[in-house]
């Protein structure tokens, strides 16, 4: 890739080469609707919102199909993939970086024992149930444990709420977490503010009831079973809050950005005006938020016509993990087509087939999918819903 | 559940503190700073010095000399666009109301510069040589998720390539982009002020081959040294002060206009 004509102004010779590829976009937005579908899943374990309960289980798969994959667009990243573990065995406090090995497996320790506790009734009446190795995976995955006495279920639920309510502000942990390794850089104008951390978490958790209510939906047409309307409208009332909220801090960053014109706002306004209008204003705010706010508006005040509402809800929600998407790039690419001189521009050129390309890009993004899928296959997160129906 | 919640508390605090004793057993095993507990051989004692970088814009003709000199130097890539130090020019273009200002470094100066604009119309024009501030206060060690970034005693921002993991963090860090990524070593690369030089009683090679003395290298410490013998009588500035990184390498006749 030449420089030429993708450079405007004076760049810092080093500058070239845009460090940070579309992997470490899909990072962010991996953890966003990981942290977004766990919180949507604690609207019921721990806010006792019944009418979320059709969903709270698949919530949590979600969150772990998610979850298992987030370090690989990092791990893919690295100059030096097998040196990764270092961050774990020899962690640099200083660095916001360096807790991210803890952060990430102490969230999926919850995830996966939040899972075990939801799920452990199930599990085990599969493993009394069957034969074979059938019965002998479902009595490891019920860790040779077969008490599912009204106590002992009852206490699964308490400490399911109790795990739930440290996964909160893990989950918000996780991802505002995030938004501070970008918001901690003072060398790059874009990035640095202490709002970031908290623009991350909202955008996180719209993305991640926006991914919940589409693979809701998706779910249940595929087995062709009734769409829990009430619950589809919780979500989506949820989704509109938190959409103003996000919005509230996305712009509240700008305008003050803006307000205050220093130095460096220079550069940051032709990197809006110039390098990312279009998935800034017209995707991240427009489309990924202003659209859905008001299609979620007339959902809210619209009575009966319950497919029209499920249509607007799932247009409302591909526009919101699109939008988000939009973000992370506009944060992540965005920050990296400023120069650090504040005197000039660069282009990220996305690379189809290389490491760090777009190919490996699809493919880590499509992999959720299928361990979702395989993980529902093992945990049938429907089953207490439809057989006390 | 079989387990009781005491038994339950007592299996969980059992599993915290093996974990942390298990955790510090690995850190006493393996340090972050291995390199930097591994200070140069050979009768340097580092904690006897510490560097110091000066700039003198007014003196810089712009010959790149320098960038050239440190390519050869530290084996850095002549095909690739990194750098450990190079020359920006400034040109200051007369215009009717305000001016315009044209930066340049092509190739990061290695191969000095052309004149592509006539000498009437620029009102004033001057070089900049860049290098690592090798800071104080360093936010690439700051970043550095392992710890394969440090500060050596005498004062010396270097990286373990042994170490690195190649996340790239530092490289975003760095507000001055003296940072770059070695793709054949797949770890983060910058300017040592050629520490395996300075350690054996030699000049970087930047500061050696300047035909002018833009460049002026020497220890703090040593109230007789080159730099302090600027920075004594001299008016200086850093790049980027308010960022409070504490650049240990100071200019003389900074413009405005840099950064």
């Amino acid at each position: 890739m030449t420089a030429e004509g993708l450079v405007w102004g004076y760049i810092y010779p080093n500058e070239a080469e845009i460090q940070w590829s579309i992997l470490i976009v899909l990072y962010p937005y991996i953890t966003g609707l990981v942290a977004g579908a766990f919180i949507a899943s604690s609207l019921y374990h721990v806010f006792g919102k019944k009418e979320i309960r059709p969903v709270a289980r698949f919530a949590l798969l979600t969150a772990l199909a998610f979850l298992l994959v987030a370090t690989m667009p990092l791990l893919t990243h690295l100059g030096h993939p097998e040196r990764g573990i270092e961050i774990m065995f020899t962690p640099h406090l200083t660095s916001a970086m360096s807790g991210f090995g803890y952060i990430y497996s102490f969230y999926l320790i919850i995830v996966v024992l939040e899972i075990w506790l939801s799920f452990r009734e199930d599990i085990v009446r599969t493993a009394l149930n069957s034969r074979g190795w059938k019965e002998l995976l479902y009595s490891a995955l019920a860790l040779f444990s077969y008490d599912i006495s009204e106590k002992a279920l009852h206490d699964d639920e308490k400490l399911a709420k109790k795990l739930a309510i440290i996964g909160i502000p893990s989950a918000a942990f996780l991802h505002g977490y995030v938004g501070f390794i970008f918001g901690g850089i003072k060398a790059n104008p874009w990035w640095s503010t202490p709002l970031m951390p908290l623009i991350f978490l909202m955008s996180a958790i719209v993305s991640g009831i926006a991914l919940l209510i589409l693979l809701y939906i998706a779910s249940m047409k595929i087995r062709k079973h009734a769409i829990d309307h009430k619950c589809l409208h919780s979500l989506a009332h949820y989704l509109w809050v938190f959409l103003i909220l996000d919005v509230a801090l996305e712009l509240l960053e700008i305008v003050s950005m803006k307000y205050e014109s220093l130095e460096e706002m220079e550069i940051v306004n032709r990197l809006l005006s110039e390098k990312i209008a279009t998935t800034f204003y017209g995707v991240q705010l427009g489309l990924g938020i202003f659209v859905p706010f008001i299609l979620l508006l007339l959902v809210g005040i619209m009575r009966n016509r319950e497919t029209l509402k499920m249509i607007l809800i799932s247009i409302s929600s591909i526009f919101v993990v699109t939008g988000v998407f939009a973000m992370r790039w506009n944060v992540v690419i965005g920050g990296q087509e400023i120069s650090k001189s504040l005197s000039g521009t660069m282009t990220y050129v996305p690379v189809f087939f290389s490491q760090e390309g777009v190919l490996p890009a699809i493919i880590i993004l499509s992999l959720p999918f299928v361990i979702l899928y395989v993980l529902t296959r093992i945990l049938p997160p429907w089953k207490d819903m439809e057989s006390t129906e | 559940m079989n387990v009781s919640r005491r038994e339950f508390t007592r299996i969980g605090c059992r599993i915290i503190i093996g974990a942390a004793a298990g955790t510090a057993v690995v850190e006493s095993i393996v340090t972050n700073s291995a390199a930097k507990e591994n200070p140069p051989k050979g009768g340097y004692d580092w904690n006897e010095h510490f560097w110091g970088y000066l700039v003198d814009t007014r003196k810089c003709i712009g010959c790149g000399r320098c960038a050239n000199a440190c390519k050869l130097e530290n084996e850095v890539p002549f095909d690739e666009p990194v750098y450990r130090t190079w020359v920006e020019r400034y040109r200051i273009i007369k215009k009717e109301r305000e001016e315009e200002v044209i930066i340049d470094s092509p190739n990061g100066s290695i191969d000095g510069f052309v004149d592509d604009i006539p000498d009437e119309e620029i009102k004033k024009a001057f070089y900049v040589p860049k290098i690592c501030n090798h800071c104080e206060n360093p936010p690439c060690v700051q970043v550095c998720p392992v710890g394969a970034t440090y500060t050596t005693e005498d004062g010396v921002v270097l990286v373990d390539y042994d170490y690195c993991i190649g996340c790239r963090y530092c490289i975003q860090g760095c507000p001055y982009g003296a940072r770059y990524f070695n793709t054949e070593k797949g770890t983060a690369d910058k300017c040592t002020w050629c520490y395996h030089r300075i350690t054996k009683g030699l000049l970087p090679a930047c500061v050696q081959a300047c035909p002018v003395g833009a460049r002026v290298f020497g220890d703090l410490n040593d109230p007789e040294s080159a730099v302090n013998k600027v920075l004594d009588i001299e008016r200086i500035n850093v790049l980027k002060p308010d960022l409070g990184t504490k650049p240990k390498v100071y200019y003389v006749g900074l413009d405005r206009e840099v950064r």
